[in-house]
């Protein structure tokens, strides 16, 4: 499933800069990094040390200062210059999944409702033929017709990333997945995105302070005051 | 697939109270507004209606102040004037009439009547027309004379309630001396009818000795006639005066505009204050989910999506309350009726309220306009949250 080598994230000279009154912060201190197809690859670092920057930037959800962003061959930043909000909403649908640390369900929505949500705006074609299979996937087709105060932290997660599976994306983004979740539930969730990423070939992009769900990337990157301090091969 | 207009309602689940109390705002004014076009339209459809049932809509009588003369027509009196018979023949040819009645008022002062005296009303009708002309006229008791020189009488209501008569009783005429039979009694009609002693036109000219002569012609104009031109054609014929009751009914609806004003005023501010109340909901209901607008926006939603979820949430708001606004209009019009009539100078008998179908969709209209209106304030500004946002609030 791999497509070995071929680069699906390059990051050249990103800087983030936020200002507070006459202060400036660089969140983001001029990172360069790829990212191959179907690789796994987990960013570590004390708070503030600028991950869940980063991850927004690579993720489309946020804009750098300066620098240039090429998603899968597509240009999206160039010299701080990011395309129109319609445009990233766009590569944003093609391209990205994403997981945060909450799961944001909409209470009022039956399991299978919320993993099917991203239809409503957006479907890529015959991505509903996949909505059966990705329930079994994350172990919640049992649950479809439960509403999200009816199911466990972990399932809720569980729904969460079919979500983001649902629209058949390229890059799952996942930030601190796990945080509100158990060691044992974290790691059934670390065994299932080590799974997508191995059996689907989906590429992984994981942002953690847990060591043991950051063990399972093929590349763990530690981020320091918004600079890559160690890259360190699992 | 779950539909947009699925997500929207069953985000309004979420808050339950919330949703319902912006609904029952919502539908309080639907309701007021239900009822106060209702009313509008009852209002004006009742007078017209009580104005129908005097049978006609214009009486020529002879010149001198209309009103006065109206009023001596109506309630009796001295110092009448009078007009040629042949006068309900030139009416009648005109294109605009559809049938006229040719009427004979004459007052006979009555010492016995009341504590002090008063004065009977004799009105001389023609059985051929007056009967036909006023056919809502219903009888208590027995019937309308046919012979138009019968020595026979009708009573209104009041009138036999009065003089103490029943059907078959004989009446005296008093100063005149002559003795009437008395062959019906009118129901209660809330009209001046109610205090009129009907008799044959012909009879009453030979009792009164005002042969050939007549205080008034009744005129029924078509329906599709121009009152105001027809009046100023009634004008030109010679010593006559013309009182319309298209005049009466608009120095009526004049009195009455201004309580149409003090009650359009309140709708007006019921609707202000649901408008305010449905912007409260939804901005609040957005910015409490604004993380949420955020990972929707993740999901490739776009501010247009975002848009129309908010703005379909208010419309469901609305189109509920307004349709709950129109069935407590329905249901209550009885009771508005009654208050409304507290609330005016005069009003007519009949239904005050009238809501009709046209009048639902009327008001489901400016409900809809108001969700559209209110949404767009909120909408706009869901749909500009950008998904980071979601993702800054999530660091904290």
């Amino acid at each position: 499933m791999k497509e070995n080598g071929q680069k699906v994230i390059e990051a050249d000279h990103l800087v983030k800069i936020y200002r507070r009154g006459s202060e400036e912060i660089a969140a983001v201190n001029d990172i360069s990094l790829s990212v191959k197809v179907g690789e796994f690859v987990s960013f570590v670092g004390p708070s503030g040390s600028g991950k869940t920057t980063l991850i927004n930037i690579l993720g489309c959800l946020d804009n750098p200062s300066s620098g240039k962003l090429v998603l899968a061959g597509r240009t999206v930043v160039d010299h701080g210059e990011a395309l129109s909000e319609a445009t990233l909403t766009k590569i944003r649908r093609e391209i990205f999944g994403y997981i945060f640390q909450k799961f944001y369900l909409i209470p009022t929505l039956t399991v299978i409702e919320n993993v099917m949500l991203p239809f409503t705006f957006y479907k890529k074609p015959g991505a509903e033929n996949d909505v059966e299979r990705i329930l079994k996937l994350m172990g919640i087709d049992h649950r479809k017709d439960h509403l999200p105060g009816q199911i466990s932290g972990g399932e809720m997660q569980r729904v969460a990333i079919a979500r983001a599976l649902v629209n058949r994306p390229r890059i799952i983004l996942a930030d601190e997945p796990t945080g509100n979740l158990d060691t044992r539930r974290s790691q059934e969730i670390g065994d299932l995105l080590k799974g997508l990423n191995q059996k689907e070939g989906l590429t992984i992009i994981l942002v953690t302070h847990n060591p043991a769900l950051a063990e399972r990337a093929d590349r763990i990157i530690e981020l320091r005051d918004g600079k890559i301090y160690a890259p360190v091969h699992a | 697939m779950i539909k947009i207009l699925n997500v929207a309602y069953k985000n309004l689940l979420r808050k339950k109270t919330r949703s319902g109390l912006t609904i029952i705002g919502i539908a309080l004014a639907a309701w007021v507004l239900v009822s106060l076009l209702g009313f509008n339209k009852g209002y004006e459809s009742s007078l017209n209606r009580d104005i129908d049932n005097l049978g006609f809509q214009m009486i020529v009588t002879a010149k001198g102040c209309p009103y006065e003369a109206a009023t001596l027509m109506l309630k009796g009196g001295t110092g009448l004037r009078y007009m040629p018979q042949n006068i309900t023949e030139q009416i009648a040819r005109e294109p605009e009439v559809e049938a006229v009645t040719s009427m004979l008022m004459q007052a006979v002062f009555d010492p016995n009547k009341g504590e002090s005296g008063g004065y009977s009303a004799y009105l001389g009708v023609d059985p051929a027309t007056f009967p036909q002309m006023k056919s809502f006229l219903e009888f208590k008791q027995g019937k309308w004379f046919t012979d138009p020189d019968a020595l026979e009488a009708v009573l209104g209501y009041e009138a036999a309630e009065l003089e103490q008569r029943e059907v078959g009783d004989p009446l005296l005429i008093i100063e005149k001396n002559v003795e009437v039979k008395v062959v019906g009694i009118l129901k209660r009609t809330g009209t001046q009818d109610d205090g009129t002693i009907f008799l044959p036109l012909n009879s009453v000219q030979k009792i009164f000795g005002v042969k050939d002569e007549l205080t008034g012609v009744g005129i029924k104009v078509k329906k599709e006639a121009d009152m105001v031109q027809f009046e100023e054609k009634m004008y030109k014929l010679p010593d006559v005066q013309v009182v319309s009751l298209s005049q009466v009914k608009q120095t009526i609806m004049t009195l009455v505009s201004t309580a149409k004003v003090m009650v359009f005023s309140i709708a007006l501010i019921a609707i202000l204050i649901s408008v305010v109340g449905v912007i409260n909901t939804i901005l609040m209901s957005v910015m409490e989910r604004l993380q949420e607008i955020g990972i929707l926006k993740s999901m490739g939603a776009t501010a247009w999506d975002i848009f129309k979820l908010i703005w379909l949430e208010t419309l469901i708001l609305c189109i509920s309350g307004g349709m709950i606004g129109a069935a407590l209009a329905m249901a209550t019009a009885k009771l508005t009726e009654v208050l409304i009539r507290q609330l005016l100078p005069y009003a007519p008998s009949g239904g005050l309220v009238q809501i009709n179908l046209s009048l639902i969709i009327l008001t489901f209209g400016v409900v809809i306009l108001i969700g559209l209106l209110s949404g767009v304030y909120p909408s706009w500004k869901a749909g500009r949250v950008r998904p980071l946002e979601a993702i800054r609030s999530q660091v904290e």
